[in-house]
C-alpha cells in the first residue's frame, strides 16, 4: 500500500546524461555567434572604407601618405583633374594630439594623485563623479566652448608663449595670426582627454598594495616620498597605458577640433600660428561640396584615421590590462 | 557616581595652532598677490593665479622647512602642486556648465520646446522656432540605436560572462578596439557602405546603425561588468535544481543583473546621444517633424547645434547655445537615473 504511494510522488525516472539539451545547444550556438559580432562590424569597417578608397590609393600611390596637397578640379573638358595627399592632415593631427598629450597627462596625473593621496573622502567621491561627468560631455558642447570662450583667452596665451618663448623654433610664427592654431585645438583637447587619462590612473594608483605604502611611511617617508617611491614606480604603465587611451581618443576627435582649428592642406610646425591638419575634421569639412572621385578620397582618408586609431587603441589597451592585472 | 564617557583622541589631526600659520600663509600670499599685481607691469588673470600659487606654496615650505627641515619642505611643494594641477584640471567643468546656462537659457522660451524650424530659419528672432523636432529625432536616434545595439550588446556579454570559451580573450579584446573607434569612422562607414553607390538617402535608421556601433563597446562593456557581479552560488544553485544553462541565465542571472543591464543601456544613450560628427554623413536634413524613421531627413539636437555654430551669425550663435543646453539637460539628466540605478547593481530578492 504504502509503496505505490511512493511510486505515484516520484517523477519518472531519467536516464543520467551528460548530453546537452536542445534549449542549451540553441543558447550556446547563439551566443558563440552573436559574439563575433564586434569581429565583423570591425572588419565591415576596414572593409569597406580600403574597397571604396582603394582608387586613391592606387592613383596618389604612397604620396597619399606624404604629399601635402589637396585638389580636384573639373577642367574646361569636364574631365576631373585631381591629386590628393594627407601629408599636411597626418602630421597637423599628430602635432594637435602632441600638445593635448603634453598639457593633459601631466594635470591628469596630478589629478589622479590629488584624488587618491591627498583628498578627503567626501570630496574625493564628488570629485570622481565630476570626472565621470566632465567624460558624457557632448563633444559638440567642447567645440563650441573652445570656439566662444577658450579662443580668444588662447590667442592671448598664444602672444605671450610667443613673446618670451618665441625663439624656440616651433614656438615662433611667420607672422603675427594666432587666431584658430594647433595651439587652440590642442589645449581643446587636452581638456577632453583629461577624464580619461585620470580616471584611468586614479585606478591603477588606488590599487598601490596598501603594505608597502605602510612600509614606506614605516621608513619614515613623507606622503610625497611614499609617492615617489612607491606609488608613481606601480602606477608608471599604467599612467602610460591611460596616457595612450588618450591619444586614441585625440587623434580621432572630429567636432570639437573642426569648431575650434583653421584646416589648411599646408604642413605646419609653428603650433602657434593659424592653421593646421588634422584627419578627422578634413573629412567633414570636404565631405559636403565632394565630387564622387573626391568622397572616395575621403573614404581613404577615413581608412588611414581609422588603422592609426585602431593601433593605438589596441596596444594602449594591452598595456592598461596587464597594468590592471600585475596590481592584483 | 558620575561616568565619564572618554571620547576617543586623535593625536594626528591638526590643532588650531598646527593651522593658524597655514592659513596664516595663505592669506599673506593673498595679500601681497594683489600688491604686487597692482604695484608690478604684471596683470591679467594669470598673474593673479601664478603669483598666488608661487606665494602660497612659497610660504608653506619656508614655513615647513622652519619647523620640520628640508624633506617636509619638498613635501608641502608636492601636494601644492597635486593641488594647482587638480584646480586647473576642474576649472574647465565649471567654465562649461556656466556658459552653457548663461548662455543658453538667453534663447529659451515655452515654444523653444514645441515649435520646429519650418516657421523659422537661424536668423528669426530669437522667440520664433524651436528643437521640438531636434528632440523627436534624439528620440528616434536612441531608441533605434539602442534597438539595434542592445541585443548584439548583451549577448555578447553573456558570451563572456556565461560560456567563456576558447575565444572571449580575443573577443574581450576586439570589444576594446571597438571602444576606439573614432564617431566620424562610424559615419562615413555606414554612408560608404549603404549611401555611396545606392539610392538611399540619409535617414534615422542610418544614423541608427552609424550610432549603435559606438554604443556596443559601452553597453557590452558595463554589461559583463554587472553579469560578472551574479555570485556564482545563484548559477550553481539554478544548475543544481536541473535547470538547464538556458534557464538558469535566462530566469535567475538577467534578472539578478536587470537594473545593472538598465544602468549599461544608459550609459550607451549617454555615449552616441550627443554624438554629431556620424549625423553629418548619414541623417539628411529636416526642418520639422519627421515621423517616419525609414526614410526622408531627419534632424538631431547636436546636429542643430552644429547647423547654429556653422550659420555663424550672432543669433544662431545663440541657437546653438540653447540647443546645447537642452542637449546637456538630457545628458545630465540620464548621468543621474544611471547613478540612482547604479547604486544598486545587482539585486537579488
Amino acid at each position: 500500500m504504502s509503496s505505490t504511494l511512493i511510486e505515484r510522488v516520484l517523477p519518472e525516472k531519467r536516464a543520467l546524461t551528460t548530453k546537452p539539451r536542445p534549449s542549451d545547444v540553441a543558447f550556446r550556438t547563439v551566443l558563440n555567434v552573436m559574439s563575433y559580432s564586434s569581429l565583423l562590424i570591425l572588419a565591415a569597417i576596414g572593409g569597406f572604407l580600403a574597397f571604396r578608397g582603394f582608387g586613391a590609393f592606387k592613383e596618389n600611390g604612397f604620396g597619399f601618405i606624404t604629399h601635402a596637397e589637396w585638389s580636384s578640379i573639373v577642367g574646361d573638358n569636364g574631365k576631373e583633374v585631381s591629386s590628393f595627399g594627407m601629408g599636411a592632415m597626418i602630421t597637423g593631427t599628430l602635432i594637435i594630439a602632441t600638445i593635448a598629450l603634453f598639457i593633459g597627462v601631466p594635470l591628469s596625473v596630478l589629478t589622479a594623485l590629488f584624488l587618491t593621496f591627498y583628498a578627503p573622502e567626501r570630496l574625493k567621491r564628488a570629485l570622481v563623479t565630476v570626472v565621470d561627468l566632465m567624460a558624457s560631455f557632448p563633444s559638440i558642447l567642447y567645440g563650441i566652448w573652445g570656439f566662444i570662450v577658450l579662443a580668444p583667452m588662447a590667442t592671448y596665451w598664444a602672444k605671450l608663449v610667443y613673446k618670451y618663448l618665441g625663439w624656440i623654433p616651433f614656438l615662433s610664427v611667420p607672422s603675427p595670426a594666432f587666431d584658430r592654431s594647433p595651439f587652440l585645438a590642442g589645449i581643446v583637447l587636452s581638456i577632453m582627454i583629461i577624464p580619461i587619462v585620470t580616471s584611468v590612473s586614479r585606478e591603477i594608483f588606488a590599487q598601490t598594495p596598501l603594505e608597502r605604502i605602510q612600509a614606506a611611511y614605516a621608513l619614515g617617508a613623507t606622503r610625497w616620498g611614499m609617492i615617489r617611491a612607491v606609488a608613481l614606480p606601480f602606477g608608471a604603465s599604467g599612467v602610460v597605458g591611460g596616457a595612450m587611451l588618450g591619444l586614441g581618443r585625440a587623434l580621432g576627435e572630429t567636432v570639437a577640433v573642426y569648431s575650434v582649428l583653421n584646416i589648411v592642406f599646408k604642413i605646419n610646425w609653428h603650433i602657434l600660428y593659424g592653421y593646421g591638419g588634422n584627419i578627422a575634421s578634413m573629412i567633414v569639412q570636404k565631405f559636403g561640396e565632394a565630387s564622387f572621385t573626391e568622397k572616395k578620397a575621403l573614404l581613404a582618408a577615413g581608412f588611414v584615421l581609422f588603422v592609426m586609431t585602431l593601433l593605438v587603441n589596441m596596444v594602449a589597451n594591452t598595456v592598461v590590462s596587464r597594468a590592471v592585472k600585475s596590481g592584483k | 557616581m558620575a561616568t565619564t564617557t572618554v571620547l576617543p583622541r586623535k593625536p594626528w589631526k591638526a590643532t588650531k595652532a598646527d593651522l593658524f600659520p597655514v592659513f596664516g600663509a595663505l592669506a599673506l600670499a593673498a595679500i601681497l598677490d594683489f600688491v604686487v599685481v597692482a604695484v608690478t607691469p604684471m596683470k591679467g588673470k594669470i598673474a593673479y593665479v601664478l603669483l598666488f600659487f608661487i606665494f602660497g606654496a612659497g610660504f608653506q615650505m619656508a614655513l615647513k622647512w622652519r619647523n620640520l627641515g628640508k624633506r617636509a619642505a619638498i613635501d608641502s611643494l608636492a601636494g601644492s602642486v597635486a593641488i594647482a594641477g587638480a584646480t586647473i584640471a576642474f576649472t574647465p567643468v565649471l567654465s562649461l556648465l556656466a556658459t552653457t546656462i548663461v548662455k543658453g537659457a538667453k534663447g529659451l522660451y515655452p515654444g523653444f520646446f514645441f515649435h520646429d524650424m519650418s516657421v523659422a530659419n537661424y536668423q528669426s528672432p530669437l522667440n520664433q522656432g524651436g528643437v521640438i523636432q531636434a528632440i523627436v529625432g534624439t528620440l528616434y536616434l536612441i531608441i533605434l540605436a539602442t534597438l539595434i545595439s542592445l541585443p548584439l550588446s548583451v549577448l555578447t556579454a553573456l558570451y563572456l560572462t556565461e560560456i567563456r570559451g576558447k575565444a572571449s580573450g580575443f573577443i574581450q579584446f576586439l570589444v576594446q578596439a571597438m571602444s576606439g573607434i573614432p564617431s566620424v569612422v562610424a559615419g562615413i562607414f555606414i554612408y560608404s557602405a549603404l549611401l555611396l553607390t545606392t539610392s538611399l538617402r540619409g535617414s534615422t535608421i542610418m544614423a541608427a546603425l552609424a550610432l549603435a556601433i559606438l554604443m556596443i563597446p559601452t553597453v557590452t562593456r558595463t554589461a559583463q561588468e554587472v553579469l560578472l557581479l551574479v555570485p556564482q552560488d545563484l548559477r550553481e544553485a539554478g544548475l543544481a535544481l536541473g535547470a538547464t544553462q538556458w534557464k538558469t541565465v535566462a530566469t535567475i542571472v538577467v534578472p539578478a543583473a536587470r537594473n545593472g543591464l538598465i544602468t549599461a543601456v544608459i550609459l550607451g544613450v549617454a555615449r552616441i546621444a550627443g554624438e554629431t560628427a556620424p549625423l553629418l554623413f548619414t541623417l539628411g536634413v529636416s526642418n520639422k517633424i519627421n515621423w517616419n524613421p525609414f526614410s526622408g531627413g531627419q534632424s538631431a539636437l547636436p546636429y542643430y547645434v552644429w547647423s547654429g555654430l556653422g550659420d555663424g551669425t550672432e543669433l544662431g550663435i545663440d541657437r546653438a547655445w540653447s540647443g546645447i543646453l537642452v542637449l546637456l539637460m538630457l545628458v545630465l539628466t540620464l548621468f543621474v537615473v544611471a547613478r540612482v540605478f547604479g547604486t544598486r547593481k545587482v539585486k537579488i530578492k
